[in-house]
């Protein structure tokens, strides 16, 4: 039995496993205020309620209508779409002609407001959602143990990383995007109808957050206060990688999940906080964040 | 956050009193000093306290968001960690009121600093989020260390004797030295406000490319109240350990920046009294509504979406409208 630096391996890489996948989660939400962020010019304090909805949506189906898991992570995420364009069609429009940071103050408002009516209705201390039969077991790798439920998670995100990536640089859509983004009155001059963009841009924000909620679900128990403590770290990963590139953030929130499990293997006591002191030194060097543009 | 009312055209208007305060702010203060004078004969006075502290607190933070036009989401670090400096100096220290409220604030001080001057780095909403990010760690760091007591927090904090002379056991005793505080606090606010320094804040709030072009050091503005801000936050965090004898996470959490957010908004942004009015009216719906639970939240929440959409000027900012005199 060899060891790393007196680390033994499955503790290694145990851990790094781990923060493979707080990286996932942290990619796909940080994805989901980049692509919101870019187009609405708000930064979505409701993201972490939405992530929240999303688990609460895989166990809702499950447990009163019987729909599993598999089913979930395809219906969930549209539904919780659905829910971000009411409110985007409803309340924050009304916002855009005004201070960015109004449409900050109202999402958190709206993050209360979600996130009391389901500690009040659910409680708070967390319901459990059984992994599909699919999920359970894994594969032994020689030098550690792969669940499977934990390789489904980083696959999956990485897909929907990717499939992100793809439309929004590659696809005629993803153009109209980008360019909205650089110029919305242009953009609007060539007939193209820039509020239902926004509006659908919102919408496939929030989808995205609903489904790291539904990957969540068998992981973590599903709780009204999922979102709200993961939603700061996502934004300190925000500020560190900068919102002007997609593929920016993807690389930040994996690379930042793994830095946070190495952390855990060799000073257990600064995993809670070393994204932040990450962040810190981000702003001494680079204000502007590793990938960003613009301060 | 450009606000309607136009402060220098209005004090041209304003008639001004003998102490260069506009007559109906002398009025308002005279009347607020007999109001909170009597108020703990009238009311509980630990309820009034908690008002003081929150009232000041939610000034602390206007002064950074209202007149320098910069929105931080974390001032729960400032007044949590002042707060456990001060609870951790009176009960193991043996410091005397006074000089553990002076502790905590100095440290709330220096964390000010720290943060302050890397989160002026970064505008808008990443400042936002830079602010929240930074008080998270603080929150983590109150969770694992040692002195804050971790999920008790630091309980039973003497009050101890003021001056090494005077008991503040009895409420009544403690309410007048909070009252000084307060007011002490209050006024400094508003000297700052109307000092050629606050004069320059409000112009880099309107326009900082602006203020750049004219000459002015603008990042040394906006650090010098960002400190001013996170220190009188502490002012109000270390007296508020005091008169609880209570210091907990609950003070360094998020939600307590996003409480002192959700006064500032609603009493009205970028007005003098306007935070006094937020926190009183949300300290008073905390407590009648302490039974309801999670309605709270929801009922915060609701506040927060209704200010944001409809209610931008804040209470005492409509007020002001109408009276056609800056509050």
């Amino acid at each position: 039995m060899f060891e790393l630096l007196g680390i033994p391996p499955q503790v290694l890489f145990g851990q790094l496993l781990l923060g493979l996948i707080n990286g996932s989660f942290y990619a796909v939400l940080s994805l989901g205020l980049a692509v919101i962020f870019g187009l609405l010019n708000i930064i979505n304090f409701t993201h972490g309620a939405q992530y929240m909805l999303g688990a609460f949506g895989a166990w809702m189906l499950l447990n009163y209508l019987g729909v599993g898991y598999w089913w979930a992570v395809f219906i969930v995420p549209p539904i919780v779409g659905v829910t971000g364009i009411v409110l985007e069609r409803v309340l924050i429009r009304r916002l855009y002609h005004l201070d960015h940071l109004y449409g900050l103050l109202l999402t958190f408002g709206l993050a209360l407001i979600i996130v009391g009516f389901f500690r009040q209705f659910f409680g708070v201390s967390g319901l459990p959602y059984p992994p599909p039969p699919l999920l359970n077991g894994g594969y032994n790798l020689g030098f550690m143990y792969l669940p499977n439920s934990r390789a489904w998670v980083i696959v999956a995100s990485l897909i929907v990383c990717l499939a992100t990536w793809f439309i929004i640089e590659k696809t005629r859509l993803g153009a109209y995007l980008r360019a909205a983004t650089e110029n919305p009155t242009m953009v609007g001059a060539f007939g193209i109808n820039v509020p239902l963009l926004v509006t659908l841009t919102y919408g496939f924000g929030v989808a995205l957050a609903g489904f790291a909620g539904v990957l969540a679900a068998p992981i973590y128990a599903v709780n009204p206060n999922m979102g709200a403590d993961l939603i700061i770290v996502v934004f300190a990963v925000v500020v560190i990688g900068g919102m002007g590139s997609i593929l920016g953030s993807i690389l930040t929130g994996f690379g930042l999940g793994l830095i946070e499990g190495l952390t855990r293997v060799f000073y257990p006591e600064g995993s809670a906080v070393v994204i932040f002191v990450i962040m810190a030194l981000v702003l001494l060097v680079k204000p502007a964040g590793l990938f960003g543009r613009s301060v | 956050m450009t606000t309607d009312t136009n402060p220098i055209a209005m004090a041209a208007i304003t008639s001004v009193g003998a102490a260069g305060m506009p007559r109906h702010h002398l009025a308002i203060f005279a009347a607020l000093f007999v109001f909170l004078v009597a108020a703990p004969f009238l009311l509980y006075p630990i309820f009034v306290m908690k008002v003081l502290c929150f009232a000041l607190f939610a000034c602390a933070f206007n002064l950074l968001l209202g007149f320098g036009g910069l929105l931080s989401f974390g001032h729960a670090a400032y007044f949590g960690m002042a707060s456990y400096v001060s609870a951790h100096a009176a009960k193991v220290w043996g410091l005397t009121p006074e000089l553990a409220i002076i502790a905590g604030t100095l440290v709330a001080a220096v964390l000010g600093l720290a943060i302050g001057s890397l989160a002026i780095r970064r505008h808008g909403i990443y400042f936002a989020m830079v602010t929240l990010a930074f008080a998270q760690m603080i929150y983590f760091f109150s969770l694992q260390a040692a002195f804050t007591g971790g999920e008790d927090g630091i309980q039973a904090v003497p009050r101890g004797h003021l001056f090494g002379l005077i008991d503040l056991r009895s409420s009544e005793v403690l309410y007048f030295f909070v009252l000084a505080i307060f007011f002490a606090g209050i006024l400094l606010i508003y000297r700052i406000i109307h000092s050629p320094f606050g004069q320059v804040l409000k112009a880099i709030r309107e326009n900082e490319p602006r203020a750049i072009s004219l000459g002015y050091r603008v990042n040394r503005y906006k650090l010098a109240v960002f400190v001013l801000s996170a220190t009188l936050a502490g002012v109000a965090g270390a007296t508020k350990a005091i008169v609880f004898q209570l210091a907990s996470l609950t003070d360094v959490y998020w939600t307590m920046s996003g409480e002192v957010v959700l006064m500032t908004l609603l009493g009205g942004m970028g007005t003098v009294f306007g935070p006094i009015v937020g926190a009183a009216v949300i300290v008073t719906m905390q407590n009648y509504l302490a039974t309801f639970g999670d309605w709270v939240t929801i009922g915060q929440g609701i506040i927060f979406v209704v200010a944001v959409l409809s209610f931008r000027e804040g209470i005492v900012g409509v007020l002001a409208k109408w009276i056609r005199k800056p509050l």
